[in-house]
């Protein structure tokens, strides 16, 4: 035999002739697999049970997590680290709530690279179970803003016609409370001291609530007493709406307003004119020929 | 047609220098170098080829035929293209993202005109007649027969007119053209009101450079929303962007109290900020102590410099930053300037709570909101 289930033909051999056949071993694999899966499933502790692990056994778990990748600028109790000439390497996260983390290591800002004035998106390092966890551990530490429920912020329930006045009072609300930093499309600005607040063309809505509660950075809170749920849905309506609408006076040059529009018509607009005023004026294709020699 | 090349001038040589010449007796040395006159004319192309020129000509008129084509796209491109989104099932047409029916309109006229303007060029740098010209220096002094006449022109205008020879007439006609000034004064009083004429009976609540719409009592309210404010909404951080609640009220007749201008002035005169931070935070001034509640502070937000409404906050350094030129107010010290133009504090409105829980103004600000104005010494400060 050169299968190398041939063994198994081998030893449940001489039972039937049936089982001689080369496909009778594969099959015997098989159905042992299976059964093993079946009797594992029946029982073994259940997946569901582990998802709805508890707060504490989730905090455990996080503050492992928390010892590796954050304690270093944030205690190991979470309390902040200051050197001593007074720099703050990492702010106290007691009740900085499970929002906070869930914003922070969910848009990559944290764990940082380096300190410095803002920290960056970037890849984000955690999974959705490890922050999840982190978040457990942090929100452990103080009372403060708890990750937001998919209800809070989702614009799936909303007619269209309540979506349009959810788009209209969003519009109003985000342009009296978030443009003075965010601009007025949305495309962020620049702080004082380095900082900068951030373009929200690609915020996911629960990043944008969790924002909203916690107040990233030098962003003012929006606590659920300052803007409502409603309020905080509707402008993430609205900021969802910029993305979804046509630009009709043509490519929106980021958005930012007098500086870029500005940069574009002193190169390209005027510069063109130049190209066009040098075009003009320049001496047009000469002939050594005469007009003689043309007519002979 | 000729092939004369005889559009150049007379230079204006032989006669000049024979009039130097004989002028003081002296002789001008002879040029070194002898003028080599203007360089042969070299034709162009289109000018001693017939093939080159009836491509130019060619070249032209499809540039203008491209034009018409354009604009005849314009005007189908009008029709063509739904602008009407939103409501109504209807969508609107884009095109990479951008309207499509702008993109189509914007694009076809332009290049209807730019086609025009280049067919032009091009028919002038090829195909027009090609002479060149020269023009000669001359001296900017009138001869001195011109000066003289003119001179002759005006001495004879004085005296026929007699203007020196009949006083009266001068005078009067003087003191005629004087008196136009008065109009011209009299209709500044359509200006408007001064200050003080608006202070004594104020059309409006809040009227005048020195008084806001807010007033002992009233509610202060979330802006665009219109909901009044309890202290425990807040928490420490928050920032809040507020408006005096009449600017919200409804009257017993169903309209709204404040209507036009005086809306729009009670708006903008009214409009404050607020932030809850930690109260031992909070470095009150003198005479302010009990102007915020539980670390709720209320300031103007209309910036003391050239009046920008301000809510760019620092949380942290609870700093207030006027976008415009960068004005930035300590929120934490009375809202006074760190860094900036800005010659004021923003002022505070005093806060309290009323019976019913919400965030009450104890009175109107204690000094004009806004930019310094005329009457007003920037540099006197009523906060600090």
């Amino acid at each position: 035999m050169t299968s190398p289930l041939g063994f198994l033909n081998r030893s449940a051999g001489r039972l039937s002739r049936h089982r001689r056949r080369p496909i009778a071993g594969l099959l015997l694999l098989m159905l042992g697999l299976v059964l093993t899966g079946t009797l594992y499933a029946a029982f073994a502790p259940s997946s569901t049970a582990d998802s709805a692990k508890s707060d504490d056994e989730l905090a455990a778990q996080g503050r492992k997590l928390f010892l590796v990748g954050c304690a270093f600028c944030h205690g190991q109790n979470g309390e902040g680290v200051s050197t001593q000439d007074g720099n703050q390497l990492g702010p106290s996260l007691v009740g900085v709530g499970s929002a906070a983390v869930d914003f922070q290591v969910g848009t990559g800002r944290m764990p940082a690279v380096q300190p410095g004035a803002q920290n960056p998106t970037k890849p984000v390092t955690y999974t959705d179970d490890e922050i999840a966890a982190l978040a457990a551990y942090v929100a452990s530490l103080g009372p403060g803003p708890a990750v937001p429920d998919p209800s809070d912020y989702s614009l799936a329930g909303l007619s269209e016609k309540e979506r349009e006045e959810a788009v209209a009072r969003g519009g109003q609300i985000f342009l009296t409370n978030c443009t003075a930093c965010h601009n007025f499309a949305g495309k962020g600005g620049a702080m004082p001291r380095g900082g900068y607040a951030p373009n929200l063309s690609d915020t996911s809505a629960k990043h944008i609530y969790e924002a909203l509660l916690t107040g990233p950075g030098q962003m003012d809170t929006f606590s659920n007493g300052n803007l409502s749920p409603e309020e905080k849905r509707d402008v993430i309506a609205y900021l969802y709406s910029l993305r979804e609408q046509p630009q009709y006076g043509g490519f929106d040059l980021g958005g930012m307003g007098p500086v870029s529009e500005g940069l574009f018509a002193w190169i390209v607009g005027i510069g063109s004119l130049v190209g066009f005023a040098t075009w003009i004026a320049a001496h047009t294709a000469r002939s050594s020929r005469k007009k003689e020699e043309a007519a002979a | 047609m000729s092939d004369d090349h005889n559009h150049l001038p007379e230079l204006p040589g032989d006669d000049a220098l024979d009039a130097h010449t004989g002028h003081g007796g002296e002789l001008v040395p002879e040029e070194p170098i002898a003028n080599p006159g203007l360089p042969e004319h070299e034709w162009r192309p289109t000018d001693v080829d017939p093939n080159a020129e009836k491509r130019a000509e060619r070249q032209v008129a499809g540039l203008f035929a491209l034009s018409a084509v354009c604009a005849v796209l314009f005007v189908v491109s009008y029709f063509a293209f739904q602008i009407n989104g939103g409501g109504g099932g209807q969508t609107v047409d884009t095109v990479f993202g951008l309207g499509a029916s702008n993109v189509a309109l914007g694009a076809s006229l332009g290049f209807a005109l730019l086609f025009i303007g280049i067919g032009l060029i091009q028919w002038a740098r090829k195909l027009m007649s090609d002479h060149e010209i020269v023009e000669m220096r001359h001296p900017a002094r009138s001869s001195d027969e011109d000066r003289a006449e003119t001179l002759r022109v005006l001495d004879l205008g004085v005296e026929e007119s007699g203007i020196t020879r009949r006083p009266l007439i001068r005078n009067s006609l003087l003191g005629a053209v004087g008196i136009l000034l008065a109009p011209a004064v009299v209709m500044l009083k359509d200006l408007g009101k001064t200050n003080a004429q608006i202070e004594a009976n104020p059309p409006y609540p809040g009227a005048g450079l020195e008084h806001t719409v807010w007033d002992t009592g009233m509610r202060v309210v979330r802006d665009v929303v219109g909901t009044p404010i309890r202290p425990g909404d807040l928490e420490i951080g928050d920032l809040l962007n507020a408006e005096p609640e009449i600017v919200f009220e409804v009257g017993d007749d169903g309209k709204p109290v404040l209507e036009g201008v005086s809306l729009q002035v009670a708006k903008s005169k009214g409009a404050v900020v607020l932030v809850r931070m930690d109260p031992d935070d909070n470095k009150p001034g003198p005479g302010r102590e009990n102007w915020a509640v539980d670390g709720i502070l209320c300031y103007s937000k209309i910036c003391t410099h050239v009046g920008c409404p301000i809510s760019l906050n620092e949380r942290k350094t609870h700093h207030l930053l006027c976008p415009c030129h960068q004005s930035t107010f300590d929120l934490a010290d009375a809202a006074k300037v760190v860094f900036g133009p800005a010659a004021r504090p923003l002022p505070q409105l005093p806060l309290m709570v009323n019976d019913e829980g919400y965030l009450v103004a104890q009175s109107d600000f204690k000094e004009p909101v806004g930019p310094s104005y005329w009457e007003r010494d920037s540099q006197q400060s009523t906060s600090k």
